[in-house]
């Protein structure tokens, strides 16, 4: 029914050109056709936070984005985090305080954090939390996540 | 994911065409946390998603102390609760929107949306209807209003006729001594679908002393958001003591016709509409800046 859509758009500071059809979701495209893994497929309805990206420096759950959207637009996924100097101190962090067990929720938490210190470079633990309230962990951990996240703002 | 054709028209009146042109075979996406949920399971469908997020009339947030606040129909829960006039003078209006999900869903759900969705539970409702706030539908037909309490039908339907757009929301300037609060249980600290959502506003008189005017609004113990008249009008005169509230809040339980599912028994949902709206209207009497009277 629908033929496909050519997008043209700013994934993590590289121009990238894909092919569409209107009914893919963002998270689709980025793993399916980018080839770009890191976000996770948890729920698939915007509870867990596991498919998180930022989009023109705006936090959301690329599942509940359709790839059509972003015509023009800057994305930053789990990929986009770390530099060319290293891992990025959110992703030092996790690793310095085992802040993942199974880690299927982490590039999710990571992004998260990400958007958060971007726009408030010293949270505290309260809005951390408040922050994160929508990333499910199911492995239980929360307080390591929170710790990792609070570190890294010090760093 | 089912598929559909998907535009995002430049304004309103090419939204309204459109609909028109599609006899009931399209929808309108904001934030899609509602919308792509629904065609992904199946529970809605559509041969084309027409996205309004980028229409800059139906984002707009303005506010003048004649015609009050003026909020687009798909202006993000941030974007509403960032503005600093809607945090400065409607914070019972924020105590209800800032619920609707986590940071994720704040970013792209619109309240126009979470109207639209008419779901019983839906946060921002009862905040509306207790600031009198209405919808601004338009037609190809022409224009009209109508008031939040008479937008939703049924759960999951709302008063919106075959090709009219919800294009914004109208929330009058609070007037002098105006106090409100919106209030909900969940059985966790965030994230979660209301059990009960309790509504209150107030006019107080000059000293702070005597309720003008009240109004009461319930969530999630209905088939849609209630607006409690009978409970609002009693307080209207009466001195503002801890009694009068607790009456009101008991007249508000009587309206309320919960059911038992699986986040609460029709029982606990009656005992929690006392609760919630005598809460809601001590909150109120303070940010009036109201005095109780002993």
């Amino acid at each position: 029914m629908s033929t496909k859509t050519h997008i043209t758009a700013i994934i993590n500071g590289e121009e990238s050109e894909f092919l569409c059809e209107p009914r893919q979701s963002l998270l689709e495209v980025l793993r399916e056709t980018l080839g770009l893994m890191g976000a996770k497929e948890g729920c698939n309805n915007g509870n867990c936070g596991s498919c998180n990206v930022i989009l023109d420096g705006v936090l959301v759950n690329s599942c509940l984005v359709l790839a059509v959207e972003i015509q023009g637009r800057s994305v930053i996924t789990i990929e986009g985090i770390a530099t060319a100097n290293g891992l990025h101190p959110l992703q030092q962090k996790f690793i310095e305080h085992a802040a993942l067990q199974c880690g299927y929720c982490t590039p999710g938490f990571i992004v998260a954090g990400k958007a958060l210190l971007d726009q408030n470079p010293n949270p505290n633990e309260q809005e951390v939390r408040e922050w994160l309230a929508g990333n499910l962990c199911r492995c239980t951990g929360y307080d390591r996540i929170v710790r990792a996240v609070m570190e890294a703002a010090r760093s | 994911m089912q598929s559909f054709d998907y535009m995002a028209p430049k304004s309103a009146e090419e939204v309204v065409t459109l609909l028109a042109s599609q006899n009931g075979d399209s929808k309108i996406l904001c934030g899609g946390t509602d919308l792509l949920v629904q065609l992904r399971e199946g529970r809605r469908k559509a041969g084309l998603v027409i996205d309004i997020k980028n229409i800059p009339e139906l984002t707009q947030i303005t506010f003048d102390t004649k015609d009050g606040l003026h909020i687009g129909a798909a202006a993000s829960c941030h974007d509403i609760c960032s503005d600093p006039i809607v945090s400065k003078q409607y914070p019972g209006l924020v105590d209800g929107i800032r619920l609707i999900g986590g940071m994720q869903i704040q970013n792209r759900a619109s309240v126009g949306g979470n109207l639209c969705n008419a779901s019983p539970a839906a946060d921002s409702i009862p905040a509306l209807i207790v600031h009198e706030a209405s919808c601004n539908i338009t037609g190809s037909n022409g224009s009209r209003a109508l008031p939040v309490e008479d937008f939703c039908i049924a759960p999951g339907k709302n008063a919106l006729q075959l090709g009219e757009l919800l294009t914004s929301i109208t929330v009058p300037a609070p007037k002098e001594k105006f106090g409100a609060s919106y209030l909900r249980f969940i059985p966790r600290n965030e994230m979660d679908i209301a059990v009960v959502g309790a509504g209150a506003s107030i006019i107080l008189d000059e000293d702070g002393k005597r309720f003008v005017s009240a109004r009461i609004a319930l969530g999630a113990v209905a088939p849609t958001p209630l607006l409690a008249l009978d409970a609002g009008g009693f307080l209207s005169e009466k001195a503002v003591t801890r009694e009068n509230i607790k009456e009101a809040a008991r007249m508000a339980q009587a309206i309320a016709k919960p059911i038992t599912d699986l986040r609460g028994t029709a029982e606990h949902r009656r005992h929690l509409v006392a609760v919630l709206v005598e809460r809601a209207l001590n909150i109120a009497v303070e940010r009036a800046g109201g005095h109780y009277v002993h």
